[in-house]
């Protein structure tokens, strides 16, 4: 059982002789015996190399991406990586190394932020990008204090109400610590007005600061915000478009609507679904924000010998001088995430990206017509969507979801009891989804 | 400078009837290094005399601008967006805001040059 420790027992005796103590009860002897563990550890017993490999195995079948055939996005979508993303990835120079204290030491880790930024600055249209944030969730978060800072006096941001609840949640946890006054923006019919916007812009005490939008938005609605950046710069606040990053490789840009700020999860480039996570969060600006913009920036310069060299900039305020003053104190980046979105974009070109959101916006609609025709469905929004959308259930949709999962279907999200969101990316093919609404056909077949 | 009055925080008020022309002093500039961006307020906003009204940010330091009198602003230099280093050429030519002066008592807490001078001795 302890062939697998680094210290022999001779070890662990030479070190206590060497500090000069007798045994091990004798180094701890200065914790009191009143908050130390004296109880068995509930663990289970010792499993052989053989018999864990068969726990796993085991495990593996509950795994999402496994043996289901995935149709739920609400921010995290199973499209394909390519090998080579993984491949690079896993080597150590990437996977292991921690952030470089004396970051210009590494060149190679710069290189790539450098990269990274510089895509998707590109994808989204905007001026910059940082290094990468947590998730987009954080990155949202993050936003909304940039448009806070940004404002001299107004303290309210205004979040649309077809946001993905989860990043709402985020964020109100953000401004709650930071004086800021979260206002929702109704929707109607699946999505928010612009007149709705005008007469919150106009009518709320002390000013507002921001605005967030998403797009598509979290019914897989694609919105209209003609006239929104007017309406809020009018205002002098900041307009914040939160958006799935894969899918803006056909969608107008939040640069060409008008935002000051993107932001947004970039999972659908390249990272595995995981449990969920671990994703990366992007931010994007104009090139007028670029010093209240939290994180990390590379820049590209030339070094004492003209050689071309990456260096960390436009740090002062985060990190070292004024740091009372800072919009944010993040200092670090989702570096190894933000790797998998480097690869992902470098090998799937702009051209690839456009293929794979076709696809999927191909594929969902497909679905959405399938499921139509059974008679059990209705589209529940009449708007466009993009890859994802909402249907509402004339049955019980936590029997429906349960009954397709035994089949082998994750066959959607639960929006409320009578609603399921599905999700189609390009990994869906034609029969997995005849296969679904045949398996749902005959679920209720069954029941009748 | 002859004329001027000066902050503890290094800002000069040159005054033109009610108009107030705030900069940081050539000792501030000096100490501070090649200025790379002034981060300023817009017209119409508000400064109170003792508090922040923007920042100058140097290759080596970043440090807060703080008003040496109360008023609003009616004219920011919009030179200094693109060209900060004005500030290491002449502090005194290149100001940074204007401001139109609510309360003039508020001058008799500042230094005059030879104060100011002897103040930055210490």
């Amino acid at each position: 059982m302890y062939k697998y420790f680094p210290h022999t027992d001779d070890d662990l005796h030479q070190m206590l002789e060497r500090v000069g103590v007798d045994s091990l009860d004798a180094l701890y002897a200065d914790i009191p015996e009143a908050v130390r563990f004296r109880k068995e550890y509930n663990l289970p017993e010792a499993l052989s190399e053989m018999e864990i490999r068969r726990l796993f195995d085991t495990l593996e079948n509950y795994t999402i991406g496994g043996p289901l055939t995935v149709f739920a996005g609400a921010g995290i979508y199973d499209h394909y990586a390519p090998s080579v993303v993984q491949n690079i990835i896993q080597r150590s120079e990437f996977l292991t190394s921690y952030t470089p204290y004396q970051a210009e030491i590494s060149q190679g880790t710069l290189h790539y932020i450098f990269e990274y930024q510089s895509m998707m600055a590109e994808l989204t249209g905007m001026d910059i990008s940082n290094a990468s944030m947590y998730d987009g969730a954080t990155a949202t978060a993050e936003a909304v204090m940039m448009a806070f800072a940004n404002a001299k006096k107004a303290d309210t941001v205004l979040v649309s109400a077809t946001i993905d609840p989860k990043v709402r949640r985020v964020v109100d946890t953000y401004a709650k610590y930071h004086g800021i006054k979260i206002e929702t923006i109704p929707m109607k019919d699946g999505v928010i007005e612009l007149s709705t916007l005008n007469s919150q812009l106009s009518t709320i005490e002390g000013g507002v600061a921001g605005v967030v939008v998403q797009q598509p938005n979290y019914y897989g609605i694609v919105e209209d915000f003609t006239g929104f950046a007017d309406a809020i710069h009018e205002q002098k606040a900041l307009f914040i478009i939160n958006s799935i990053a894969a899918d803006l490789a056909v969608l107008k840009t939040p640069a060409e609507w008008g935002a000051d700020i993107a932001v947004g999860d970039g999972q659908s480039l390249g990272i595995p679904m995981s449990f969920g996570g671990p994703g990366v969060g992007y931010m994007c600006c104009t090139e007028k924000l670029i010093r209240k913009m939290p994180g990390r920036i590379v820049g590209m310069t030339k070094d004492n010998r003209d050689q071309r060299a990456f260096v960390l900039t436009l740090q002062a305020r985060e990190q070292h001088i004024r740091r009372q003053k800072a919009t944010s104190n993040i200092c670090s980046n989702q570096s190894l995430m933000a790797l998998y979105v480097t690869i992902y974009l470098s090998v799937m070109g702009r051209q690839g990206l456009r293929d794979a959101a076709e696809l999927s916006y191909g594929g969902a609609h497909y679905l959405c017509e399938q499921l139509e025709q059974t008679g059990y469905f209705k589209l529940k929004y009449q708007q466009p969507f993009f890859n994802e959308f909402c249907v509402t259930y004339d049955g019980d949709v936590d029997k429906l979801l349960a009954e397709c999962a035994d089949a082998g279907f994750m066959a959607g999200i639960k929006i409320d009891d009578h609603t399921i969101m599905l999700a189609v990316t390009e990994q869906r093919t034609k029969e997995e989804i005849d296969e679904l609404v045949e398996t749902i056909k005959q679920i209720r077949e069954d029941a009748a | 400078m002859e004329g001027l009055y000066y902050s503890e925080s290094h800002e000069y008020v040159r005054v033109e009837g009610n108009i107030g022309i705030i900069g940081i002093s050539d000792y501030a500039q000096h100490a501070l290094g090649n200025v790379v961006y002034v981060d300023m307020p817009e017209v119409d906003d508000e400064v109170s005399a003792g508090e922040e009204f923007g920042a100058v940010e140097s290759v080596k330091a970043a440090s807060d601008l703080i008003s040496p009198v109360t008023g609003v602003v009616v004219e920011v230099n919009e030179a200094l967006e693109d060209q900060p280093e004005l500030i290491n050429n002449d502090a005194y030519a290149n100001w940074i805001i204007k401001v139109e002066i609510s309360d003039k008592s508020e001058l008799e807490n500042l230094m005059d040059a030879k104060a100011y001078a002897a103040f930055c001795e210490k």
